[in-house]
């Protein structure tokens, strides 16, 4: 059993595939014979690591001059598919980046399919496929079909499957036809920037230590930058203290932010709404420190410190120092 | 300036509520609330408006039952008027649904500008402003954490995996803005009363020109196949700190060999 052909959108992260795009092809690769991906920019930097996961075909919009890619690439498969261009997919998967849900917005308007969003698994249901997507702050559940007959769009959170390198040939590169935009293609890129952070990547280390709004203030999140770097460890941080302005964007851990599995996660004066829950309740491991007996993180953790951050984490910075 | 803010009703997320088994639908039997993802938009539209120095916020949303408290918060907070879409049959509406409905509720206004959030607190999808944007034929910018409207362009500064992008792009446009690039403000006694007699247009989906087959659950086109509580993490050893606490975790750490 299997479906005949899956389409993914991949993105590019620096000069490499981002690591939810591979994810993405290597469950497409699993349950479907064929896998080809649509991506923006130019294909021939990607298209020995894309068919080195699965892909067999990579089909690229060139160079879009400025324009965010979600009109670019939804106009561009739609146009493809109006035209005849192609056979049409059992199913067409992005992830939950800002891009893919821009394109995988703008696509369901065009094609006036559904889509099934905050996918964590899919799998098979006689011969359809069926995404599973937590809710309540994943407490619950639920597992969603498609019941009409258009292309089946989903969105698949990051982290949800395991990236494999499968040894197949380079992909091939095809160029696709991308129309006239209108006024959709106006929102042109002018710059960008990085926010730079030391050490591992969030998403990507082996140990995350991250700091809530029980830090108290702002200058008490050094302790977690240096614990950080004492262990190897990528600093993190909740949704409310990014709010409030003491770390970027970049260090958010949860439902709005980065999703996190490393194997040892460090919970210090956090609370654990379901928000941050969602980010980083898939950790092999989970220390939390925080004086509230009842906060909801110590429901995850592994180890649950009730206690005050200002007084473990200096003498747990002094100990890994002195070993 | 025309603002025109999406904001969606909610159940209080201190209390999220439960889904009904037999309509596989949220029961929405509690009180809904303006969803604070939203109150971001609200308070960014009422800061562009203030800065342009004239023109007005109106808000649109939907809601199966008439619920309206939620639209009061942000009636207060200063919008001046609302559009509500409220019919027994958008209960269980996905996003597309969802956008189809107020992309038609917005085009009404003729705004030069459209604020939402990300993505809601309750569902988060998360692809609702592209939508409406692409069924307006509109430029989008999502994930926006700041705004800026220099005569017809908006320069928004878009979030990114590494950082972020400097986006322009030409008004009219549907901008999506992350929690926390504003300061919403409280509601101030005042506005509070003021909201009370402010204008919010109920319409029904037919008297809105859609088809009440496009939303709901026939328009999702989606089944629930299944409804289960997610696996529960084992309970773990909690401690009470007595000043060697610290003592512990490096010794957790190091069963874990990762020191």
């Amino acid at each position: 059993m299997g479906l005949d052909k899956i389409w993914v959108f991949a993105e590019a992260q620096g000069d490499s595939v981002a690591s939810i795009s591979l994810e993405i092809l290597a469950k497409a690769r699993e349950v479907a014979d064929t896998v080809e991906v649509f991506m923006a920019g130019h294909g021939d930097d990607h298209a020995e690591e894309l068919g080195d996961h699965g892909a067999t075909a990579v089909y690229v919009t060139g160079d879009l001059d400025g324009s965010l890619q979600g009109s670019a690439v939804a106009t561009a498969v739609a146009a493809g598919i109006e035209a005849g261009d192609f056979d049409l997919p059992d199913a067409f998967i992005l992830g939950t980046t800002q891009d893919g849900r821009d394109v995988a917005g703008r696509l369901s308007v065009k094609l006036d399919a559904p889509v099934i969003t905050n996918v964590v698994d899919l799998e098979f249901d006689g011969d359809t496929l069926v995404g599973t997507e937590p809710v309540f702050g994943g407490s619950t559940n639920v597992k969603t079909r498609f019941t009409s007959d258009k292309v089946g769009i989903f969105l698949v959170r990051p982290k949800s499957f395991e990236a494999e390198s499968t040894g197949g040939a380079e992909a091939d590169v095809e160029d696709l036809d991308v129309p006239d935009l209108g006024a959709a293609g106006e929102a042109k890129i002018t710059d960008s920037f990085a926010e730079e952070t030391e050490g591992p990547r969030l998403d990507e280390a082996a140990i995350v230590v991250s700091g809530g709004r029980g830090m108290g203030e702002k200058d008490a999140f050094s302790m977690i930058e240096d614990l950080a770097k004492i262990l190897g460890a990528a600093p993190g941080a909740t949704r409310a203290i990014v709010d409030s302005g003491w770390v970027p964007y970049s260090y958010q851990v949860g439902q709005t932010g980065k999703v996190v599995k490393p194997t040892v996660y460090i919970a210090s004066g956090i609370s654990g709404a379901t928000q941050h829950l969602v980010g980083m309740k898939g950790s092999k491991n989970i220390i939390a420190i925080n004086k509230d007996s009842e906060a909801p993180i110590f429901a995850v953790a592994d180890l649950g410190i009730i206690g005050d951050v200002h007084k473990v984490m200096p003498k747990l910075i002094e100990a890994l120092n002195n070993r | 300036m025309k603002v025109v803010v999406c904001v969606k009703q909610i159940p209080d997320p201190a209390d999220p509520g439960e889904l009904d088994p037999d309509t596989k639908t949220l029961k929405r039997d509690v009180k809904l609330i303006l969803d604070e993802s939203d109150s971001y938009g609200v308070e960014m539209a009422l800061q562009l408006v203030d800065d342009a120095g004239d023109g007005e916020v109106h808000l649109v949303s939907m809601v199966p039952n008439n619920e309206v408290s939620g639209l009061r918060t942000a009636l207060a907070m200063g919008a001046a008027g609302a559009t509500l879409i409220s019919d027994e049959c958008l209960s269980g509406s996905d996003a597309l649904g969802t956008a189809k409905v107020l992309a038609k509720a917005i085009a009404a206004q003729e705004p030069d500008l459209v604020l939402s959030g990300t993505e809601s607190s309750d569902g988060y999808t998360g692809t609702v402003p592209a939508q409406i944007a692409e069924l307006l034929g509109l430029p989008s910018v999502t994930f926006a954490k700041e705004i800026a409207i220099d005569g017809g362009t908006a320069k928004v500064k878009r979030q990114t995996e590494a950082g972020y992008d400097d986006v322009e792009c030409p008004l009219p446009a549907v901008v999506s803005v992350t929690a926390g690039v504003v300061e919403p403000r409280y509601p101030s006694f005042k506005g509070i009363m003021a909201a009370k007699n402010k204008p919010v247009e109920e319409l029904t989906v037919e008297a809105l020109g859609v088809d009440p087959a496009e939303v709901g659950w026939a328009g999702s086109r989606q089944d629930i196949i299944d409804i289960a509580a997610a696996p529960v993490r084992e309970a773990g050893e909690i401690i009470e700190d007595e000043g060697d606490a610290h003592e512990r975790i490096v010794a957790f750490l190091d069963e874990l060999k990762v020191l």
